[in-house]
């Protein structure tokens, strides 16, 4: 028996991804949710097509406890590799069983009956047949059998084309589409007065100056160390959200060392140690080696909205609207939290600000849920306040990566090995990783690190190892399980950190050589779909194999394929360098396989560029004695308006049939290609991110 | 003993109260006078996701008291157009399909809007300043930069008819 591809895997049944409901309409399920990258105006293009019916007979859900396919997260650039591709073969299947349902009818050959907008043509002319009329007799309750193959290429009508999302109207005309908008019968506001870390004994609360503060009726509601403030009138639960941290104590805060702010630290930290590849290569007399040290910061996912959550437990029942990434995993995770059978919860997603991963989405659905459960009837809405967010959302972890190669007659590396120390990449809720459930009495006791394993796409190994022809490669991976602030995933996960690392890294060893750095690459790729990205990129930059370095003005390339199984992606980047970097030009080639919305592909690239470019210049989260003291726009700050470049991205056509995820594959990529223009215009080599102006006058006066 | 306050919102008189004179502008609009299409990004008046014009001014509204506005004039996003009559700014932001997650549109375009009051022809440089006050986190600056030209074209070739 095969496994059936995608989501389809765990989620076999049909009739949990398409349905008949009434004559005309078409329902269709998805468990991946929008959370800005486009994805449920992708699903709705699959599903048009391989059904041919009109998009607009199809109502979408997606993300709904009991309704909707449980696909795990949304994350990983696998929303269409996993989840579309799932809901192509799908809809095949239900389009094909119909037929074959109409045939028996009609009494006619299958081969002979097509289908336009829903109703079943024979050569051509219509039957009197459609889906609506045949459903009594087609029992989707049946299990996918993936036997029936979705359209070719040439046959698609809606996939391939770069239909508008459907999703952009309601946020350019300023409706309520987004969790936060929600406004409830009844609704109650609440912020949530946190604990400042795991283990923290909630000593006393001065309620009377709290309410003071609040300027207006409040509830403070209680329960073990978790401490929410409760009213109708949102400005002064919010007011006395902000004064309530003045006006409690805690016991058994233990001190952050602010020497965690930096990558380097990791170094001294115990580490749970493997080696996974090639074993080690023994030395040869007279065999040159070089080694280099990169690094990066710990990053916050800062969203722009901070994290909101409403529930509302009423009749023994608790429903909780969350924009979570994963909503049966939540509601797993609530479960325990809170003590109820999760047949008793339904998790409802609702779109918020984009997330690039686990910000605190699920954490404010948890304090939502804790509150509600008790002030049972009426919803409760938790709004994470700004400073909460960049405090205490998981960021992604700091990373090391040194590599060492040892090199051929040619310069060229014979044998590769990454070194990498990193925290956790994932901890997405489960036991123990919502805030609230570790205020509660007998809290979850701390979950033990664990990175995604290497066949997933690792975590920390993510992309650790470079996709060029070398004959030995290895990773050496230091998992640090004790840092100084929670960490989770952010998109792409060590991806970002390693490419950078990798890319670099190839660019020392072209230099060392003598070699262009695009004619470099290419002599040792012979995956011709690498091989076309990079040089694709190159054309689209009229790269210059000869632009003198050190003139303040540099070009870069980067090249990844995300996992090394998704999307391939090459970045160029120009720009300038005198004390701080300017951006002037980034182009990207990039082969996704199979596009089903060429523009949404496009905008996922080159929004994974300028974030990564952010990333790059700007970010760092800061760390001091009581943990992240980065809490706003200030004091980590993004890349604005007048500092992003120009971006222009191809998509490389395929001829594959599988769509390969692009939302990631782009970050690795820029941040290398920045690194590599920084040192090609300054002449001099930056390794630790961000490029921080310190870093740049560092450099230059050591040149 | 609640406060009232008259002012008017894209274009039409309101008169609210509010118990708590601390209320901001962006509260009574979300909550008072359920116009959701200004967003809640920061609360610290460094983000703009709740950016309104206040006498054709681009203000954030965040931590702006109601009773600042009083006998003011507020528009906010919804005041620029619908679906069935979009502004051209919204037209062209809908063209260039200029949003992912589409939480910062709201401000962007009214502070596009207060832009293009005062510069029609504003170049792309000038249209990134402007829009600094706005951020973005999922990178759709230069789609939303196109946009803004884009839109300025149209007004421009709209007001020569």
């Amino acid at each position: 028996m095969t496994t059936l591809p995608g989501s389809l895997a765990d989620n076999p049944r049909l009739d949990r991804w398409v349905s008949f409901p009434n004559p005309g309409e078409v329902g269709i399920a998805t468990g991946k949710v929008e959370i800005g990258q486009g994805v449920l105006t992708a699903m709705l293009q699959i599903a048009a097509d391989e059904l041919d019916v009109a998009p607009a007979r199809i109502t979408l859900r997606s993300g709904e406890t009991g309704t909707t396919p449980n696909e795990g997260f949304t994350s990983g650039s696998r929303s269409i590799q996993a989840g579309g591709v799932a809901l192509r073969y799908a809809c095949a299947e239900v389009r094909a069983l119909h037929l074959r349902e109409a045939a028996r009818v009609l009494g006619c050959d299958a081969d002979n009956l097509t289908v336009r907008d829903g109703a079943i043509l024979r050569d051509g002319t219509p039957t009197g047949q459609d889906y609506w009329s045949l459903a009594a007799s087609v029992d989707l309750a049946r299990e996918a059998t993936a036997s029936v193959s979705p359209k070719q290429s040439s046959a698609h009508t809606l996939i391939g084309q770069s239909t508008p999302r459907v999703d952009l109207p309601a946020k350019v005309f300023g409706e309520a589409i987004f969790i936060h908008d929600m406004a409830l019968d009844g609704m109650r506001h609440a912020r949530a007065v946190r604990q400042p870390r795991r283990g923290a004994v909630l000593e006393s609360v001065d309620e009377a100056a709290i309410r003071r503060a609040a300027k207006g009726p409040v509830d403070i509601v209680r329960h073990g160390n978790f401490l929410a403030i409760v009213g109708d009138d949102e400005t002064s639960v919010e007011a006395a959200a902000a004064a309530a941290p003045n006006h409690v104590t805690w016991a058994g805060v233990e001190p952050r060392s602010p020497l965690a702010q930096e990558a380097n630290w990791l170094l001294q930290q115990p580490s749970v140690d493997r080696t996974v590849g090639a074993a080690e290569a023994a030395p040869v007399r007279g065999q040159a080696r070089y080694e280099q040290t990169y690094s990066r910061a710990h990053l916050a996912h800062a969203s722009i909205a901070p994290s909101c959550g409403i529930a509302q437990y009423k009749d023994g029942h608790l429903t909780v609207w969350t924009h979570a990434q994963g909503v049966y995993q939540l509601r797993a995770a609530l479960a325990k939290q809170v003590g109820l059978d999760p047949a008793t919860i339904t998790v409802l997603h609702v779109q918020g600000a984009g997330c690039y991963g686990h910000n605190g989405a699920d954490d404010a659905a948890a304090d939502a849920a804790v509150i509600a459960l008790q002030m049972p009837g009426r919803p409760i809405r938790v709004r994470w306040r700004r400073e909460e967010e960049f405090g205490f959302e998981p960021v992604s972890p700091a990373m090391v990566v040194k590599v060492g190669a040892l090199l051929d007659d040619a310069g060229r590396p014979a044998d590769w090995t990454a070194e990498i120390w990193s925290g956790c990449h994932v901890s997405r809720p489960g036991a123990g990783n919502l805030l609230a459930a570790e205020a509660l009495p007998n809290p979850p006791p701390k979950p033990v690190p664990a990175d995604p394993p290497d066949s997933g796409g690792g975590g920390a190994t993510r992309n650790g190892t470079p996709l060029y022809d070398i004959a030995a490669k290895r990773i050496i991976h230091h998992l640090v399980p004790e840092t100084p602030v929670r960490t989770s995933s952010l998109r792409g996960l060590g991806a970002m950190p390693n490419v950078f690392a990798i890319e670099s890294f190839i660019d020392e060893l072209a230099e060392r050589a003598g070699e262009d750095p695009v004619a470099y690459r290419l002599a040792m790729q012979s995956d011709q779909r690498a091989r076309a990205v990079i040089t694709r990129t190159a054309e689209m930059a009229a790269w210059n194999p000869s632009a003198a370095r050190g003139t303040g003005r540099g070009r870069g390339i980067g090249f990844a394929r995300y996992k090394n199984t998704a999307a391939y992606a090459a970045v160029v980047v120009e720009l300038e360098v005198d004390e701080e970097i300017r951006l002037l030009n980034m182009w990207c080639a990039a082969d996704a396989g199979l596009v089903i919305n060429p523009d949404g592909v496009i905008n996922q690239l080159e929004g994974g560029m300028i974030q990564s470019a952010s990333w790059v210049l700007k970010e760092q989260v800061r760390i001091d004695t009581d943990g992240i003291s980065s809490l706003d726009w200030e004091s980590y700050p993004v890349l604005r308006f007048s500092e992003v470049p120009e971006t222009k991205v191809e998509l490389i056509a395929s001829d594959s049939d599988m769509p390969l995820g692009v939302g990631e594959a782009t970050a690795g990529p820029t941040a290398a290609a920045i690194g590599n223009a920084v040192s090609h215009a300054l002449g001099a080599r930056i390794r630790d991110l961000p490029l921080t102006r310190e870093r740049i006058m560092r450099t230059l006066l050591a040149t | 003993m609640p406060s009232q306050f008259d002012f008017t919102v894209n274009g039409r008189p309101v008169s609210v109260s509010v118990d708590n004179d601390d209320t901001p502008l962006l509260h009574v609009l979300r909550s008072i006078l359920k116009l959701v299409g200004t967003r809640f990004g920061c609360g610290l008046e460094q983000c703009g996701c709740c950016m309104v014009l206040i006498d054709g001014e681009p203000v954030k509204s965040c931590a702006k008291p109601v009773w600042t506005v009083a006998s003011k004039s507020v528009m906010t996003v919804e005041g620029l157009g619908t679906p069935d009559k979009p502004h051209p700014l919204q037209q062209a932001f809908l063209d260039e399909q200029a949003g992912q997650c589409g939480y910062c549109l709201s401000g962007i375009l009214v502070s596009a809007k207060a832009l293009l009051d005062r510069n029609p022809s504003p170049s792309r440089r000038e249209i990134g300043q402007a829009l600094d006050d706005n951020l973005c986190r999922c990178g759709s600056h230069n789609r939303i930069l196109r946009a803004v030209e884009k839109a300025a074209a149209q007004m421009r070739e709209g007001a020569g008819r």
